[in-house]
């Protein structure tokens, strides 16, 4: 039985965000991370709120899921939010319990910085994990790093080396299985004794699947030295990466979407953040 | 038409080095042969017989100790051959390996397929062509945009073919390529070789130890301690099953049978393959045996 | 008396989810001692039979039904799975990718160790086994790596006899490897369940050496056991074993249509030699 394995968080769909340029959209997640991270005042949060509802919207996808996504980041949210609360002080004191004081600016600070991480895992989700899959990401960056192979960075190399290991993960991940069946089949224990009886009981299992994964790899080596890999150089791509009109405007409107922060934050902030 | 030999072995030799306790082990002693362009050739022989070792100096893994070796007429043995005269022999012979996991590059299949002919700077649209008229050709069309993970083995077997087939290679050896798979998965594969070979005239070589996959070549060679042991046609190379028994090796159970049947005195032919025609050889010769009592 | 009994086990893969397969659909088998024979289990890929195996040794447990080993169930007492193993023991697939050890002697100890077994008793079970299993003593003081494939595949073979398992389970124990090797080592399995008096259940896809090496058949489609009779009775069912997408040996076949030729020697003929011997009353 093949273990069902969804790698990354790749959401099959073929909305206008699924449809961009993978190269643009590393660019355009990047400028929105530096617009989040420019917001200083309650207004500018609140544009940007607003431009996250929008982007989600577009992706058709379910706002649930990637709440849930949040789930493993879920500690540090509250750890912040927490953080902020009880060590900031302020002008205006609301609540004080022996030595602990809580003052309204500690409270809105902790919502803004919990509405920034939030706003950072949305926009990742949005444009990069959730609409594109690991393998256009990875020729994405190749390509948008090419630039670099001028300065003899291994770009192509690099990406060779992420497509195997997207390619293998999975099998590995069932190799493992496997031999861990294998060794149960044996008698090994996995799951009682001592921290370095533990350990020590995870050699049976890790010795085969390094041997198997050097296997895998000198045979898959053989295999692309077959099939005429001989490096970067004078490869073609199948797919070839385009912008059309609509990444343009989408960097377009990111960079709309930054100005605008700009200018709420000095003119209009309502209330400032403080960090 | 005037067919020409695509691969020619002369004289090859090669030996796997030693480690220091023992000699080094000699795989392939003198070993030639020619194989035909759009041929299908079996090559046949129990474990450590050589067979891989052959294989693997045919794709240029290794590289032959002595004797001549000729990939569509060019010799590479030849000490000043070049790296691009090794590339080109390798854009015309394509392998498909025994473990289908090991030889897949990407995580979607018909990028996977893409992976031979964007090495060979092929221009984009050509490729997108040639990618799926190969996958259509495998009948993994529907299968384009999966993950190879989520195939059988038999279908894992038929991408690294499209592979091949986006290549336009001219020769595809395929090294005990059914080893792994189960028998839907062995015929799939061995249904595709075929087709390969009768309808688009690619060279096929097999390399395999099921007599039954043998059966369906134009030609047997067996391997044996690194030496051709037999070289001829199916009924030529099963019609001694006493010889094939000695290199560790199968028949048929067909040609078993009617070898047992003439051994028990029963007048029939030996080179029959097909269960039907042995049947009624069988039948015809019981009725013959009989009516002359 | 039975030594292995399966009550109505069912079992689903990704239980409440899309992707739910059900591999076991109230499946119930009784297999019997040694004394009847090596028992094969067919089917084609994805009918559930590797499913059946693991659950033989509580690799997996059911979700419904019970697996009950010598008179036991083996999941009343599920922090006892562990000995459960020990007692049908089981050969995986390609079970040479298993082997870590320094040497071939650790790593056939290995099984026997986890039951805590130490001194003699351990070098005398493995020595046996690694006699039962075909490798020559020499081989034992060899790193597992330096042996060649089949060498490989006998040692962890042996790994699985030397916890002289009352059921030993083997999926594929031949496969990949040529004429000679699968003669060999099935041959050696089957000298061993007559001699050590296990019970021997081998899993394969292939017919002929099915019909060579085993006595009765188990043959499983669409998650339920269709089919629990000798081979001459299951190979007999020529046609159902093809409409499950299962092959009969080629000497099946060669029999069938020699009866079409006029020349009926049965439906129960399943290995070269019987054909032989039957065609031979005709003249």
């Amino acid at each position: 039985m093949k273990a069902d394995i969804t790698f990354g968080q790749y959401c099959e769909g073929n909305s206008l965000i699924h449809r961009l340029d993978p190269r643009m959209k590393i660019v355009l997640s990047i400028l929105y991370i530096v617009a989040i991270f420019l917001a200083k005042g309650v207004t500018s949060f609140a544009l940007l709120i607003l431009s996250a509802v929008l982007l989600v919207g577009l992706t058709g996808l379910s706002p649930a899921m990637i709440l849930r996504g949040m789930r493993p980041l879920l500690f540090i949210i509250v750890f912040t939010a927490v953080i902020n609360i009880f060590w900031m002080t302020g002008d205006v004191l609301l609540v004080q319990l022996g030595p602990v004081k809580i003052y309204l600016e500690g409270i809105i600070n902790a919502i803004l910085i919990v509405v920034r991480i939030v706003l950072l895992i949305v926009a990742t989700s949005v444009f990069l994990t959730y609409t594109t899959t690991p393998l256009a990401l990875t020729d994405g960056l190749e390509q948008l790093l090419s630039p670099l192979k001028k300065l003899h960075v291994p770009v192509h190399e690099f990406s060779m080396m992420m497509t195997i290991a997207l390619r293998f993960i999975p099998t590995l991940i069932d190799e493992t299985q496997k031999i861990m069946n294998a060794q149960k089949a044996r008698g090994a224990d996995f799951s009682t004794g001592s921290l370095l009886q533990r350990a020590k009981a995870l050699i049976p299992i890790l010795i085969p699947l390094f041997i198997s994964a050097f296997r895998r790899a000198d045979e898959l080596a053989t295999a692309m030295e077959c099939r005429c890999y001989t490096g970067g150089e004078g490869r073609t791509r199948m797919n070839v990466l385009r912008s059309t009109a609509k990444d343009w405007l989408f960097l377009l409107a990111i960079l709309l979407l930054g100005t605008a922060i700009v200018l709420l934050n000095t003119y209009f902030p309502l209330y400032g953040l403080t960090l | 038409m005037q067919k020409n030999p695509i691969i020619k072995a002369e004289h090859l030799t090669f030996s796997y080095p030693g480690d220091s306790e023992s000699k080094p082990v000699r795989a392939l002693d003198d070993v030639s042969f020619e194989i035909e362009e759009g041929s299908f050739t079996a090559i046949l022989g129990h474990n450590g017989s050589g067979k891989s070792t052959l294989a693997k100096l045919l794709c240029m893994v290794n590289y032959p100790d002595s004797g001549k070796l000729f990939l569509c007429g060019k010799d590479l043995t030849d000490p000043d051959v070049t790296d691009e005269d090794i590339l080109a022999a390798r854009r015309d012979i394509g392998m498909v390996f025994q473990n289908p996991d090991n030889q897949i590059v990407a995580s979607i299949v018909e990028e996977d397929v893409a992976f031979g002919c964007e090495n060979l700077g092929i221009p984009s649209a050509e490729i997108r062509k040639r990618v799926d008229q190969a996958l259509e050709q495998v009948g993994m069309t529907k299968h384009a945009r999966s993950s190879p993970h989520n195939l059988s083995g038999g279908q894992k077997q038929r991408i690294a073919i499209a592979g091949v087939i986006a290549m336009k290679r001219k020769c595809v050896i395929f090294d005990e390529s059914t080893a792994m798979l189960d028998p839907l998965g062995r015929q799939d594969v061995m249904n595709t070789a075929m087709k390969l070979n009768r309808e688009d005239g690619i060279t096929v070589i097999l390399i395999t130890h099921y007599m039954s996959e043998a059966a369906l070549a134009d030609r047997i060679i067996v391997m044996d301690h690194g030496k051709i042991l037999r070289d001829g046609t199916p009924s030529e190379v099963f019609s001694d099953p006493e010889a094939m028994w000695d290199a560790g090796l199968d028949v048929p159970q067909t040609t078993e049978l009617l070898y047992k049947m003439r051994q028990a005195g029963l007048d029939v032919r030996l080179d029959l393959f097909d269960v039907n025609d042995c049947a009624a050889e069988i039948a015809r010769a019981i009725k013959r045996a009989r009516g002359g009592k | 008396m039975a030594v292995i009994e399966l009550k109505n086990i069912t079992f689903t893969y990704n239980k409440n989810t899309p992707s739910a397969v059900c591999a076991l659909d109230h499946v119930s088998l009784k297999i019997d001692g040694a004394a009847d024979g090596i028992t094969g289990l067919i089917g084609h890929t994805g009918s559930g039979k590797s499913t059946l195996v693991q659950m033989l040794n509580g690799l997996l447990k059911p979700d419904e039904g019970q697996v009950i080993l010598d008179g036991t169930d083996i999941w009343a007492e599920p922090k006892k799975i562990r000995d459960v193993r020990f007692k049908a023991g089981l050969v995986m697939q390609y079970p040479e990718y298993q082997l870590f050890a320094e040497t071939v002697r650790e790593d056939i100890a290995f099984g026997p160790k986890n039951m805590g077994l130490t001194g003699d008793e351990l070098n005398t079970r493995v020595l046996e086994a690694a006699k039962f299993s075909g490798l020559a003593p020499e081989l034992l003081d060899k790193s597992p790596f330096e042996l060649s494939g089949g060498q490989k595949r006998r040692a962890a073979l042996a790994g699985v006899m030397a916890m002289q398992p009352k059921i030993l389970i083997l999926d594929e124990p031949a496969a990949g490897l040529d004429p000679v090797g699968r003669r060999d080592i099935l041959g050696g399995i089957r000298q061993y369940a007559g001699e050590s008096s296990t019970t021997v259940i081998i899993v394969s896809h292939s017919m002929e050496d099915m019909a060579m090496y085993c006595d009765k058949l188990v043959v499983m489609a669409d998650a339920k056991v269709l089919m629990h009779r000798t081979c001459a009775e299951v190979f007999s069912e020529y046609q159902e074993l093809i409409s499950v997408g299962l092959d009969v040996p080629q000497i099946t076949r060669i029999a069938a249509a020699l009866a079409e030729n006029g020349a009926d020697i049965g439906a129960d003929i399943y290995t070269v030699d019987y054909a032989v011997k039957q065609l031979l009353k005709k003249l």
